[in-house]
């Protein structure tokens, strides 16, 4: 179907690409694995004419053909979901799926008829999409397969999927899974760029590993295994297991007591939640998204204004309730937020800068006279930071934005590390993060618990939380819907309680 | 208060809506593309001072309207490839064209005419014509007889801009490359062409406004006539939320603030019997922009790429 030939691509001093070949075969999905940029969107953005390579060349059904603009792949039959999707969100699903492919003249748009035409994909596909509903009143879930019509509406055959399931709940994933494999029965060839590895496997038919630019593996998925594409993508061996001892409970850090949190629109988003954290111990909070688990977390580390909460919050017999974010951080308590890049750094700021974020006002960052900065203590208090938690590159000068996903977030976690903390709230840790960062996170968090600090995490991937947490409470809808002792209770338990189905 | 709601005050609310509705509709085809364009008010100045000079020479209304067109559509040419090509800051831009507008017709005036600012008197048959010249055969009533031509068209430019913006593929587009020119650039729309295209429109469209201004409203060029008039069809604009008949509702009400001005003057007393200092009556239109901006602005949504030039990855 295609095939990419030796394909060279250098932005600035970086090679991102480095005579990178693969071929697809029509009618399978193909996945292409790798960490965060080892070169494997770079590739299928070549190939869609997002960018143009330096050199080699791409083939479609055999044949060598110039792909220079999207525009170009269109009509070539190939389609691309990107990671971050390219929906205007004010205007509607079927504005959207014709948008450059208009039907009708150029003096009128038939929106009705397209819509009749949108239909009739989206039943075929099983999409289950409105047509004239819009972009912005649509779940992630769903816009993701307003992106997928877009493709099939330009008659795709060939479908690049950029990290889909990064957004979704694995409801969502497994609907999705099944999609593709209704797309690929009905002819339909598909390529996944991904870094989950059991996505890969529950998947796919062949996969292509990337390293560094470079093409380092291409297998039949049914030949392979986790360890074995672990190794390829790092380069070296990887614990895919989380190694930890038992856990020894020490004193209650944290006590929530009948804790209510309201959203801005009046609803409730916690509902009545009372538990424990103890030092020395992982307390995960397993849930799907947008159940209550940001508003908890918020609220804890003292984001949310107290009239939105009822309740109360202890911290080390203390009641914290209406306290500050600055007096709760000065008391022991770090965060390290879902979302790094809203909530977490100043992205256009130094390395430096970002590291004393918080801290900003006080020695190290700080002279003794309390008014200027202290440039030697902030470059000393980075250096540990970059140092202790491996920021790669290892330079406090260079804007956070010029890290990686992996790198950015040990910069998070390192900062939040070093206050240092008697309690830790952690959300995603590892979201968008490589394999080799993440086993760095989960063995650095797994420290902190083992010096003797209280940790509650909360994760979106269910595997993360099962494997770091010594105690695993259940969200849904705002109410803990139960506590399991996540080395006994099974996943699937654990997924049932997570949508209402069990207590 | 007879005296002022009057037949007069609704074609002087006309009458002075007509430029802003022309460059608010303008500034439309721009912004709705990505592209800030404050430059409206230089702009309308471009076309108003080009109308009079060429209408004075070519004793024609209609040629010095078609190069006021012109003169709006080069002089956006130039914002666009500062703005597109170049990347350049458009506030910054759109504020030096402005800036230009106030100097340049002076200078011109100065070597074709020998003036400081100003361009003669064009005689009342060279100037675009009312309603009442143009069909004579129209019952004599004032509401129809005393429109300006430009008004009527100006109407329906606001209608003609509904339809291309939602039933046309070029307004989706036009609207897309505003809102997240990525997500159109991966649809295969051309991106840049498209904003090339609104701002370009945007000076045509004041042109014809500031053409209004000088050989329409009145019979000669003068100094900085807009008056800050693009200023306020911007204001109507971010009103109207970038919707076409929104705004030029918005440009009505601000063209009602303007007539009243004109009807107040000498007219409104103070209880004690004294005039109002006409001072006060001519902030009006002033004040009416700043409380309708300060209290519904917040309200209003912008095309969200807005003022970020697109910059594809290479």
């Amino acid at each position: 179907m295609i095939e990419l030939r030796n394909i060279t691509k250098r932005f600035a001093n970086v090679l991102a690409n480095d005579s990178v070949s693969f071929k697809v075969a029509p009618g399978t999905i193909h996945a292409i694995v790798g960490e965060n940029g080892a070169g494997k969107s770079t590739a299928m953005r070549i190939a869609y004419g997002f960018y143009t390579a330096d050199s080699g060349e791409i083939l479609i059904n055999g044949e060598v053909r110039e792909i220079r603009t999207p525009h170009d792949a269109i009509a070539l039959g190939i389609g691309m979901v990107h990671q971050h999707f390219m929906l205007v969100e004010p205007m509607t699903v079927a504005e959207n799926i014709v948008l450059g492919a208009e039907p009708g003249s150029a003096v009128s748009l038939d929106l009705r008829k397209a819509g009749e035409e949108i239909r009739r994909v989206s039943d075929e596909f099983k999409l289950s999409v409105n047509p004239t509903a819009t972009i912005e009143s649509l779940s992630v879930g769903q816009q993701q397969r307003v992106e997928l019509l877009k493709a099939l509406y330009r008659h795709a055959q060939l479908l690049i999927l950029d990290e889909p399931t990064a957004v979704l709940t694995p409801q969502e994933v497994e609907e999705f899974f099944a999609i593709l494999r209704s797309m690929r029965e009905q002819g339909k060839t598909i390529v996944i760029i991904t870094h989950k590895l059991s996505e890969v496997l529950a998947i796919s038919d062949n996969v292509t590993v990337m390293r560094d630019g470079k093409v380092v593996g291409d297998l039949k998925t049914s030949e392979t295994n986790a360890a074995d594409l672990a190794r390829l993508m790092v380069g070296r061996e990887v614990l895919l297991r989380v190694e930890k001892p038992a856990a020894k409970p020490a004193d209650v850090v944290l006590s929530l007591k009948g804790l209510s949190i309201l959203g801005r629109d009046g609803s409730k988003r916690v509902d009545n939640v009372s538990f424990e954290v103890r030092a020395g111990e992982i307390v995960g909070i397993a849930g799907v998204e947008g159940n209550g688990q940001t508003e908890l977390i918020e609220a804890l580390a003292g984001l949310i204004p107290a009239s939105y909460i009822t309740g109360t919050i202890s911290f080390v017999g203390r009641d914290i309730t209406q306290t500050d974010a600055r007096k709760r951080k000065e008391l022991g308590i770090a965060h390290v937020p879902e979302d790094r890049h809203r909530r977490g750094l100043l992205l256009d700021f130094s390395l430096a800068e970002n590291t004393i974020l918080g801290g900003h006002y006080r020695r190290p960052a700080v002279q003794a006279n309390g008014v200027l900065l202290d440039q030697k203590g902030i470059q000393q208090r980075t250096d540990q930071v970059i140092r202790d938690f491996d920021v790669r590159p290892p330079n406090a000068a260079l804007p956070a934005r010029a890290l990686s996903g992996g790198n950015q977030q040990k910069l998070i976690i390192g900062r939040e590390f070093e206050l240092p903390p008697k309690l830790l709230l952690v959300s995603q840790p590892t979201r968008g993060v490589d394999i080799g960062a993440i086993e760095f996170i989960h063995r650095k968090i797994v420290a902190l618990r083992d010096s003797g600090c209280a940790v509650l995490l909360v994760s979106a991937e269910l595997e993360e939380v099962t494997a770091l947490s010594d105690r695993l409470l259940v969200i849904h809808k705002g109410k803990i819907a139960g506590e399991v002792d996540p080395t006994v209770t099974g996943n699937e338990e654990i997924g049932l309680m997570m949508t209402g189905g069990k207590h | 208060m007879r005296q002022i709601l009057t037949f007069s005050l609704l074609f002087s609310t006309i009458r002075l809506s007509t430029p802003l509705v022309l460059a608010a509709i303008g500034g439309l085809y721009s912004e709705r593309s990505g592209v800030i364009n404050i430059a409206l008010e230089g702009l309308l100045l471009a076309g108003a001072f080009t109308a009079a000079s060429v209408t004075y020479y070519a004793h024609s209304p209609w040629v010095g309207l078609g190069w006021a067109i012109v003169a709006g559509a080069a002089v956006a040419a130039i914002i666009a490839v500062a703005c597109i090509r170049f990347k350049a800051d458009q506030v910054v831009t759109g504020t030096g064209i402005n800036i230009l507008f106030i100097g340049l017709p002076a200078v011109l005036s100065g070597a074709l005419f020998l003036s400081s600012g100003s361009t003669p008197q064009i005689p009342k048959e060279n100037l675009l014509p009312d309603l009442a010249h143009l069909l004579p055969f129209l019952p004599s009533w004032r509401i129809l007889t005393d429109v300006s031509i430009i008004s009527v068209l100006a109407l329906v430019v606001v209608f003609v801009t509904r339809y291309v913006l939602y039933h046309t593929p070029f307004g989706l587009r036009l609207r897309a490359v505003g809102e997240n020119p990525e997500a159109a650039d991966a649809a295969g729309v051309a991106v840049n062409r498209m904003r090339y295209v609104g701002v370009i429109m945007s000076g045509a469209l004041a042109g014809i406004g500031g053409a209004y201004l000088s050989i329409g409203q009145s019979s000669l060029f003068t100094r900085n006539m807009a008056a800050g008039r693009g200023f306020i069809a911007l204001a109507a604009l971010i009103f109207g939320k970038w919707r076409p008949v929104q705004t030029m509702l918005a440009c009505l009400l601000f063209g009602l603030a303007d007539a009243l001005t004109i009807q107040m003057q000498g007219v409104a007393k103070l209880p004690s019997g004294e005039d109002i200092p006409v001072q006060f009556i001519q902030m009006i239109p002033y004040v009416v922009t700043i409380i309708v901006l300060a209290g519904f602005i917040g309200q209003s949504r912008a095309p969200k790429a807005l003022g970020t030039p697109y910059q594809k990855e290479r």
